[in-house]
C-alpha cells in the first residue's frame, strides 16, 4: 500500500524559505525531511513525517521546475507558469545565486571549463558543502562568466542587469569572474590562509582602478582584462629602485616621515630598500600575463611575509605604506606619480586587506 | 455574413530552440478558424520573434463562431523536411460575441503542446466585429451570457428566474476511431482536444438558443460535464438556469464594506433599514405554505425547436440500448415511466430544478431534504451522433424520479441540482441530485425582484451571531417591515414544506425554536449553501463520509445488476457515517451535502461531503448511546462505558471547539447525550433498476433507536472507530465545502487557490470492506493533514469550497482530487456568543498589504534571523550551518502572529511583466467588488508522455501538467482584461499511467467565470469618491 502519486498545485506558488535552502544546499529529499523534523521547528505542528515529506516533495518538483528560469533570471519575471510575486522571486533569484565563500575560495582564480567538474568532489568533501550545492554553485560561475565575459562596460553592472541580483552579490560575481579571466593564482600554500572576501575586496581594487573602465567608463572595452597600457607603463617605475639616488633619498623621506611613529622603525629602515626594491619589481613584472597571475603569491612572499617575521602591525604598515607612496611625489626627478598613485593606491589597499594571520 | 473576425499576431518570447545546430528557431505562425488559415512571415533564427502580422481576417457565421475555437499554431521552417510544430493556442472567442464582456483578447499565451507542455509564449490580438442580424431562424445565440457562478452574479439583477436548461452533444471520441491506430499520439490528442472544444461551443450555443427562447438572457449556475465512455463515444452536457438579468448600474458599494470591518450588532439596524424600501416581501401577496398548483411562467409559450437532444418524452427509449441492469425487469420501470410522461406530458415538459445554490433572501421559502436518483447503465456506441436520445432518455427519467421525489416532500422544486457520471469500462451510474425546496412563486414571474440586488450584503452579515435573545430582536425588526410572509426569514426555510399528518416518511417533529410557529424536522440535509438570511449558532465544519465496498468483477448485465444492488447499501451507510459524525460535532444540519459514488473494476467507492452546522431553528441534537449486547458481564461493561465517555467528550469537545452554545431554556435534555428516541432521514433515493416502483427507502434504521449503537455489531464497532478517529483541524483552522464558513465573516483579502491530486495503490492483499474504508478514511484525512500544514502561515484561516472528487482509475488504485480555496480572517472579530477568552489577542491589522497576505509563508523570512546574512557575510560550514540555518527560521514560520511583520520596505523589482490573476472557486472574492463578468472559462487539456521517468515520475508529471492548466486559464483571463477567475472548479482530471511503457496520459477539464474586481478599502469607505477603487485596483495588479 502506496502513495502513487502525490501533487499539490497553488495558484500562487507556495514554498517555505527554509525548505528552499534546504534544495539549494544540496539535500536529499529524505534527509531534508529529516532536517526538518529534527529542528524542532515543527514540533508545535504535531505533523507526522508522512506530512513534511509529501510537503517537502512538492516543493522540491516546484524548485527543479524553477530551476531552468533561474538560469536565466529575466525569464522569471515574466513567465507565466508560476503566480510568484516580485519580492518572492528576487529572495529565490538572490538565494540561487548566492554561494559558500569556502567554495568559491576553492575555485577562485580557476579556469572554469569542464574539467573542473571532476574536482567539485573533491572540494565538496574538503568544505563539507554538499556535491550537489558545490555543482549549482559552480555552474553559477560558469554561467555568470560566459555571459559578462564578452559584454562591454561595467562589470558589476553588467552582472546586476542579466542576473538581477543585489549590488553585493553582484560586486562577488565580479570578483569571481575576473579572478577567472585573470587566472591570479591563489591556490599556493602560502595563499591558503587568505579568505574569498579578501580576494573579492582585492579583485573590487583592481577592477576599480586597474582596468579601462575604471579610466574611462564611457569606454566600450570591457572591466574583465587589466588594462595593457598602464600594465606597460609600470616599467617606469623601475627608476625608484634602479637610480640609487632616487633610492636613498625615498628612504630617507620616509624615514623623515615615520621616526619616532611607528614601533618597528629600525627593522624598517633596515629592510626599506629590500621591501621598496619588492613593490616596484612586482609593478614591473606586471606587464607579462604570466607575472600578473602571480600578483597575490609575490606580494605575500617579498613583502608580506617579511614584514610578518619583524612583526609589524597593521597600523605601522598603513603608515609605512602612506607615506612611502606619498613621498614619491617629493622625489625631484620622479615623473611618473600618476602612474605611481595608481599603482601604489590599490597595492596598498591589497596589502593591507591581506596583512593578518 | 454575420461576423468578421479579426486576428493579429505580435510577437512571441522564450521559444524552445528547434535548431540544435545554432540553438535558435525560426517560427512562423498559422492561424485557423473554420476552414480558413492564414500564415505569418518566418522570423528567421530567433526565441523571440517579432512577426507583428498583418491583421488577418476571417468572414464568417456567427453560429461558427460560436463553435469553433481560435487555432494559433506555432511552427518551426524547416526547408528540407516538414515543418516541426511547436505547439498550439486555442482562443475562444465567445466573450467577444456578448456586448457586455469584454471586447478584445490580448495578451500572452502559453504555447501549449500535448507532449511537451508549455514552450514558450505568443502575444496575439483578437477581435470581432458582429453584424446585427434579425433572422428569427438564426442557429447561434450570440449575447448570451453564461455563468459557472451558482447565484446571482453579483454586478447583475434577476429580473426573472426562467428555471431548468439542459442539452447534450454526443460525437464518437477520436482516441477510440480506426484512424488513432496511424497516427502520432500529438495528433490524437489535438483532434481530441479541437473536438471537445468545437463540441462545448456547440453545446454552449444550443443552450444559448433554449434562453432565447424561454425569454432569457443569461444561464447561471452553468455546470458543463464530460463523459469519456471509452469505445462508446464522448458525451458533453450541461445543466443550467435560465435567467434575465439586468446590470446593475450604481451597484451600492459601501455596504459589504461596512459589513466587512466592523460586524457587530451595532451596524446591523441601519443595513436593515437599506434593504428595508427594496423588500419585496412588503408588497407581494401572501404566498401559500405549499403551492400546488404552481406553474412557472415561461413553460407555457416555451417550444423546442433544435432537434438534436430533446429530452422529447414521447419518444420511446430504445430498450435494447444499454438500460439493461436487471434483465427481465426493465420493462417495468420504464412501463411506469411512460406511463407517467403520457399523464402528464404536458405539465412535465419542465422541470423545476435549479441549479443555483444560494439565493437571494426570500426566495426560498421551505426547505423539504434532499432527494437523489441513480441509475446504473450498461453502455453502448453511439451509433447516431445527431439523435442522442438514448442518453436524454437516462436522464430524463431520473430527473422525472427526482421529480416525483421532491414532489412527495411536498415541494414543487429541487434547488440545488446537479448531476453526474461515473464509468468504468461499459458500466454507468448516473446520478442525480438536488434539495426539494418550496419557492417564493413571485421571483419567477414577475420582475419585482429587487432584493435580488444586493444579496451579498447580507451574505456576509452577522446576522444572527449569538443566542436566541438576539433571534428575537431580528424577527421584531423583520416583522416591522410588514413582512407579511409566514416564514421568518432566519428559520422559516426550515419550516417542513409536507404536511404534518400525512408524512411521506416516519420522521420526529418539533416545533420551530426560533419562532414556535411550525414545525421543523430534528436534522435537515440540503445540497444547497447556508442561506444568508438563516441563523446559527457556532461556527460550521467539514463533514465527510467515507466508504469502499469490494465487488466482483464482472461483464455486462450482471456487472451492472451487482452494482445496482450494492447502491442503495452504500447510500444507507454513507448517509449513517453522516448522522452520526453530524451528532457528534453537536451539530443539527447539514449544508452543500454532495455524495459521490464511483465505480472501478473491483469496488465502489463512496465519499460524502457536507458543511455541517447548528441551526437554531432546529432542536438540539441528541448524543450517541453506545449499548452493549451482553449485559451482565462487568468488564464488558466497562469497556461499553468507557466507549461511551469518549463519545460524550469528544461531543463536548466539539461543541466548545466550534462554539456551539444551544440555549439552556429549551429542553431539559441539552446538555447531556441522550439518545433520541427517532431518527428519520431526510434522505430520498432509489435505483430504477432496482425495483418496479419508485422506492423510498427510509434510512431512519428501521424500528430501532438510531443512535443506540450495539457494539457487538462488528459494523457498529467500525462505526465508533472511524467516529472517534477522525482526526481534528488544527488549531486556527477551519473547513467547510460550501462557499463560505458559517460563523466567519471577516475575511482578509489573502487567498490561496489550490489543487491536490492523490493516488493511492492498494496492495494485492485480500482486503475486506472494513480493511478498505480504514484505508480510504485515511487517506482523506492524510490529505487533510498536509493541506493544513501547507497552508499553516495563512491561519486564522478557513479552507473554503472543499470538493473532493474520488475515481477508481484502474484495478488498485484509488484517486482522490482536492480543489479548494483558503480564505485567511482578522482572528479578533470572530463574533460568537461564547467567548472561550484565551485567543482573543486584539490585533489591529484591518487591511494588509496584498501581496504579504497572498504569499504569507514569506513572512517568516522578515525575521531578524541570521539566514541570508550569515550567507552574506562569511563562509559557511557546510551541512551545519544548513541544519541551524533551516532550525531559526522555520520556527518562525507558522507562526500566526507573523502577520504583525508585515512592515516591510517595498522596493520595486524590475522584469515583472505579468498580471496577477487571482483564482477562487468561490462566487466572490473577499474585500472586493466584482465589477465587469468577462465571459465564460471552459478549457479542456490534454497532456501526454513518453518520458515519464524523465519528467520526475508520475508526481512531477501531474505538478508541471496543473501548474500549466493554472497558467493558461490566467493568461486567458488576463488576455480578456480580467483580474481574477470566481467559481472556479476542476471538473474532471482522469489520469492513466503506464510506468513500464514509462507512458502517462492526463485530462483536465476546468471552468469559471473570468471577472475584473476592484478592491474595497478604507479609504473607499472613509471617503465618497468612488474613482479609489479603480486606482486601488490598478495598484494591486502591476500591468
Amino acid at each position: 500500500m502506496s502513495v502513487e502519486l502525490d501533487v499539490f498545485v497553488g495558484n500562487n506558488t507556495i514554498m517555505d524559505e527554509d525548505v528552499y535552502q534546504l534544495w539549494l544546499d544540496g539535500y536529499a529529499v529524505n534527509d531534508a525531511v529529516r532536517l526538518r523534523m529534527e529542528t524542532g521547528a515543527l514540533r508545535d505542528c504535531d505533523v507526522s513525517s508522512d506530512v513534511v515529506h509529501s510537503d517537502t516533495m512538492d516543493q522540491f518538483r516546484t524548485f527543479h521546475m524553477c530551476e531552468k528560469l533561474l538560469h536565466c533570471p529575466a525569464k522569471l519575471g515574466n513567465q507565466l507558469l508560476f503566480q510568484i510575486p516580485p519580492q518572492k522571486q528576487a529572495m529565490m533569484i538572490e538565494r540561487y545565486y548566492q554561494f559558500d565563500s569556502a567554495f568559491a575560495r576553492e575555485v577562485l582564480g580557476k579556469k572554469l571549463s569542464k574539467g573542473m567538474k571532476k574536482d567539485l568532489d573533491d572540494i565538496s568533501s574538503k568544505t563539507g558543502i554538499g556535491v550537489k550545492s558545490c555543482r549549482r554553485q559552480f555552474d553559477n560561475f560558469k554561467r555568470v562568466f560566459k555571459v559578462v565575459e564578452e559584454l562591454k562596460g561595467p562589470l558589476v553592472d553588467n552582472v546586476k542587469r542579466h542576473f538581477l541580483l543585489s549590488d553585493s552579490l553582484a560586486k562577488d560575481y565580479a570578483a569571481i569572474v575576473f579572478f577567472a579571466n585573470s587566472r591570479f593564482e591563489t591556490g599556493k600554500r602560502k595563499l591558503q590562509y587568505l579568505s574569498f572576501q579578501d580576494f573579492a575586496f582585492c579583485a573590487g581594487q583592481l577592477i576599480s582602478y586597474w582596468t579601462v573602465g575604471a579610466v574611462d567608463n564611457m569606454m566600450e572595452d570591457m572591466d574583465v582584462d587589466l588594462e595593457k597600457e598602464f600594465l606597460h607603463n609600470l616599467k617606469d617605475l623601475k627608476v625608484l629602485i634602479n637610480d640609487k639616488d632616487l633610492l636613498d633619498q625615498h628612504k630617507s623621506l620616509v624615514c623623515a616621515q615615520l621616526r619616532g611613529k611607528i614601533k618597528v622603525f629600525s627593522e624598517m629602515e633596515a629592510n626599506f630598500k629590500p621591501l621598496s626594491r619588492a613593490l616596484v619589481n612586482i609593478a614591473a613584472k606586471l606587464t607579462h600575463s604570466r607575472d600578473v597571475r602571480d600578483l597575490f603569491i609575490d606580494l605575500v612572499e617579498k613583502f608580506i611575509e617579511p614584514c610578518r617575521s619583524d612583526k609589524w602591525s597593521v597600523g605601522d604598515l598603513r603608515l609605512f605604506l602612506s607615506h612611502y607612496s606619498s613621498t614619491a611625489h617629493m622625489l625631484e626627478t620622479f615623473r611618473f606619480e600618476p602612474i605611481w598613485d595608481r599603482y601604489m593606491g590599490v597595492i596598498k589597499s591589497c596589502i593591507l586587506k591581506m596583512y593578518h594571520d | 455574413m454575420p461576423g468578421k473576425l479579426k486576428a493579429k499576431i505580435v510577437a512571441g518570447r522564450h521559444l524552445p530552440v528547434m535548431d540544435r545546430a545554432s540553438d535558435l528557431t525560426d517560427a512562423f505562425v498559422e492561424v485557423k478558424f473554420g476552414n480558413t488559415t492564414f500564415k505569418t512571415d518566418v522570423y528567421p533564427k530567433s526565441l523571440n520573434p517579432q512577426w507583428n502580422s498583418e491583421w488577418f481576417k476571417f468572414e464568417v457565421d456567427d453560429e461558427d463562431l460560436q463553435d469553433e475555437p481560435l487555432q494559433i499554431t506555432v511552427l518551426d521552417h524547416d526547408t528540407y523536411s516538414a515543418n516541426d510544430a511547436i505547439g498550439k493556442v486555442y482562443i475562444d472567442i465567445d466573450p467577444l460575441l456578448c456586448s457586455e464582456a469584454a471586447t478584445v483578447i490580448s495578451g500572452w499565451f502559453p504555447i501549449y503542446d500535448t507532449i511537451h507542455g508549455i514552450r514558450g509564449e505568443i502575444n496575439v490580438l483578437v477581435k470581432v466585429d458582429l453584424f446585427n442580424d434579425l433572422n428569427r431562424f438564426r442557429q447561434s445565440s450570440c449575447g448570451v451570457k453564461f455563468f459557472c457562478t451558482a447565484s446571482i452574479p453579483r454586478c447583475y439583477r434577476a429580473v426573472m428566474v426562467h428555471g431548468f436548461v439542459e442539452e447534450l452533444v454526443v460525437n464518437e471520441d477520436p482516441e477510440y476511431q480506426w484512424i488513432d491506430r496511424i497516427r502520432t499520439p500529438r495528433a490524437s490528442n489535438e483532434a481530441r482536444q479541437r473536438l471537445i472544444s468545437l463540441m462545448s461551443g456547440e453545446l454552449q450555443r444550443k443552450i444559448g438558443l433554449k434562453i432565447l427562447e424561454m425569454g432569457g438572457n443569461a444561464v447561471v449556475g452553468y455546470l458543463q460535464c464530460f463523459d469519456l465512455e471509452g469505445e462508446s463515444g464522448l458525451v458533453v452536457r450541461a445543466i443550467g438556469t435560465a435567467c434575465t438579468l439586468e446590470k446593475l448600474i450604481n451597484p451600492p458599494s459601501n455596504a459589504q464594506h461596512t459589513a466587512n470591518s466592523s460586524p457587530s450588532k451595532d451596524i446591523k439596524e441601519p443595513v436593515f433599514g437599506e434593504e428595508c424600501p427594496s423588500n419585496p416581501l412588503s408588497s407581494g401577496p401572501s404566498t401559500p405554505l405549499r403551492a400546488p398548483a404552481f406553474s412557472f411562467s415561461p413553460s407555457k409559450s416555451y417550444s423546442r425547436q433544435s432537434s438534436s437532444s430533446d429530452t422529447d418524452i414521447s419518444l420511446t427509449p430504445k430498450t435494447g440500448m444499454g438500460s439493461g441492469g436487471s434483465g427481465g425487469k426493465e420493462a417495468g420501470p420504464l412501463k411506469t415511466l411512460l406511463r407517467q410522461q403520457t399523464q402528464t406530458a404536458l405539465e412535465q415538459r419542465e422541470f423545476p430544478f435549479f441549479t443555483l445554490t444560494s439565493f437571494p433572501p426570500g426566495f426560498l421559502l421551505h426547505v423539504g431534504g434532499v432527494v437523489s436518483a441513480r441509475s446504473v447503465k450498461l453502455l453502448d456506441r453511439i451509433h447516431n451522433p445527431d439523435e442522442p436520445e438514448t442518453r436524454d432518455a437516462w436522464w430524463e427519467e431520473l430527473r422525472q424520479e427526482i421529480k416525483s421525489h421532491g414532489k412527495a416532500l411536498g415541494c414543487h422544486a429541487v434547488v440545488g441540482y446537479s448531476e453526474s457520471t461515473s464509468i468504468c469500462e461499459e458500466v454507468c451510474i448516473l446520478s442525480a441530485v438536488g434539495t426539494a425546496a418550496v419557492l417564493n412563486c413571485r421571483f419567477l414571474q414577475d420582475g419585482c425582484l429587487d432584493a435580488l440586488t444586493e444579496h451579498r450584503l447580507s451574505r456576509q452579515l452577522p446576522l444572527f451571531p449569538s443566542g436566541s435573545d438576539k433571534v428575537e430582536f431580528d424577527l421584531g425588526s423583520s416583522a416591522s417591515l410588514g413582512c407579511e410572509d409566514l416564514a421568518p426569514p432566519g428559520c422559516g426555510f426550515c419550516h417542513i414544506p409536507y404536511d404534518e399528518l400525512n408524512m411521506p416518511f416516519p420522521a420526529q417533529l418539533s416545533c420551530c425554536y426560533c419562532c414556535r410557529r411550525a414545525k421543523v424536522p430534528d436534522v435537515l440535509f440540503t445540497t444547497i449553501d447556508l442561506p444568508t438570511e438563516a441563523s446559527i449558532l457556532g461556527k460550521g465544519c467539514l463533514i465527510q463520509a467515507r466508504l469502499c465496498r469490494l465487488k466482483k468483477k464482472g461483464q455486462g448485465e450482471g456487472n451492472a445488476t451487482c452494482i445496482s444492488s450494492l447502491l442503495p447499501f452504500m447510500e444507507y451507510e454513507l448517509h449513517t457515517q453522516l448522522l452520526n459524525k453530524l451528532k457528534l460535532r453537536g451539530m443539527n444540519a447539514l449544508f452543500g451535502l454532495r455524495i459521490q459514488i464511483s465505480v472501478g473494476e473491483n469496488m465502489l467507492v463512496g465519499l460524502a461531503s457536507a458543511t455541517g452546522v447548528y441551526l437554531s431553528a432546529l432542536p438540539c441534537p441528541g448524543g450517541i448511546q453506545i449499548a452493549g449486547k451482553a449485559p451482565g458481564d462487568l468488564s464488558y461493561e466497562q469497556h461499553v462505558s468507557n466507549m461511551q465517555r469518549k463519545i460524550n467528550d469528544t461531543i463536548n469537545k466539539n461543541r466548545e471547539l466550534y462554539h456551539i452554545n444551544p440555549p439552556e431554556v429549551v429542553e431539559e435534555l441539552i446538555g447531556s447525550p441522550i439518545p433520541e428516541p427517532r431518527q428519520r432521514s431526510r434522505l430520498f433515493r432509489s435505483h430504477s433498476e432496482s425495483s418496479d416502483e419508485l422506492s423510498e427507502i427510509d434510512l431512519s434504521h428501521g424500528k430501532k433507536d438510531a443512535f443506540v449503537l450495539e457494539i457487538d455489531d462488528t459494523d457498529a464497532v467500525e462505526d465508533i472507530h472511524s467516529l472517534l478517529t477522525d482526526a481534528h483541524t488544527p488549531p486556527g483552522f477551519f473547513s467547510c465545502n460550501t462557499e463560505i464558513m458559517p460563523g466567519i465573516y471577516n475575511w482578509t483579502s489573502g487567498l490561496q487557490m489550490f489543487s491536490s491530486v492523490r493516488v493511492f495503490r492498494l496492495s494485492n492483499v485480500n482486503l475486506t470492506n472494513q480493511g478498505l474504508n480504514k484505508i480510504f478514511s485515511e487517506l482523506c484525512e492524510n490529505l487533510l493533514k498536509s493541506l493544513y500544514f501547507k497552508l499553516r502561515s495563512m491561519v486564522p484561516c478557513c479552507l473554503c469550497h472543499l470538493n473532493f472528487t474520488v475515481a477508481v482509475p484502474e484495478d488498485e488504485l484509488i484517486q482522490v482530487a482536492v480543489t479548494a480555496v483558503a480564505m485567511s480572517f482578522h482572528k479578533d472579530q470572530i463574533q460568537d456568543s461564547n467567548k472561550s477568552g484565551d485567543d482573543r489577542a486584539p490585533m489591529k491589522v484591518i487591511t494588509e498589504n496584498e501581496d504579504q497576505l497572498q504569499f504569507p509563508l514569506e513572512l517568516s523570512a522578515e525575521n531578524p534571523q541570521p539566514l541570508s546574512s550569515a550567507k552574506n557575510s562569511g563562509p559557511s560550514d557546510g551541512s551545519a550551518g544548513g541544519l541551524a540555518r533551516a532550525s531559526s527560521a522555520e520556527r518562525a514560520s507558522p507562526l500566526p502572529d507573523g502577520r504583525s511583520r508585515s512592515l516591510r520596505s517595498t522596493r520595486s523589482f524590475p522584469g515583472s511583466t505579468v498580471a496577477v490573476v487571482k483564482m477562487t472557486p468561490l462566487s466572490f472574492i473577499p474585500g472586493a467588488k466584482i465589477v465587469k463578468y468577462l465571459g465564460i472559462i471552459n478549457m479542456f487539456f490534454i497532456r501526454e508522455t513518453t518520458s515519464l521517468r524523465e519528467e520526475g515520475g508520475v508526481s512531477g508529471f501531474l505538478h508541471s501538467f496543473i501548474a500549466e492548466v493554472f497558467a493558461m486559464v490566467r493568461a486567458h483571463v488576463a488576455a480578456l482584461g480580467g483580474n481574477a477567475v470566481v467559481s472556479y472548479s476542476m471538473k474532471e482530471c482522469v489520469f492513466m499511467e503506464n510506468p513500464n511503457k514509462n507512458q502517462a496520459q492526463c485530462l483536465i477539464n476546468v471552468s469559471g467565470d473570468a471577472v475584473i474586481f476592484t478592491r474595497e478599502t478604507e479609504l473607499e469607505a472613509s471617503s465618497t469618491q468612488p474613482q479609489t477603487a479603480n486606482t486601488q485596483s490598478n495598484e494591486d495588479t502591476p500591468a
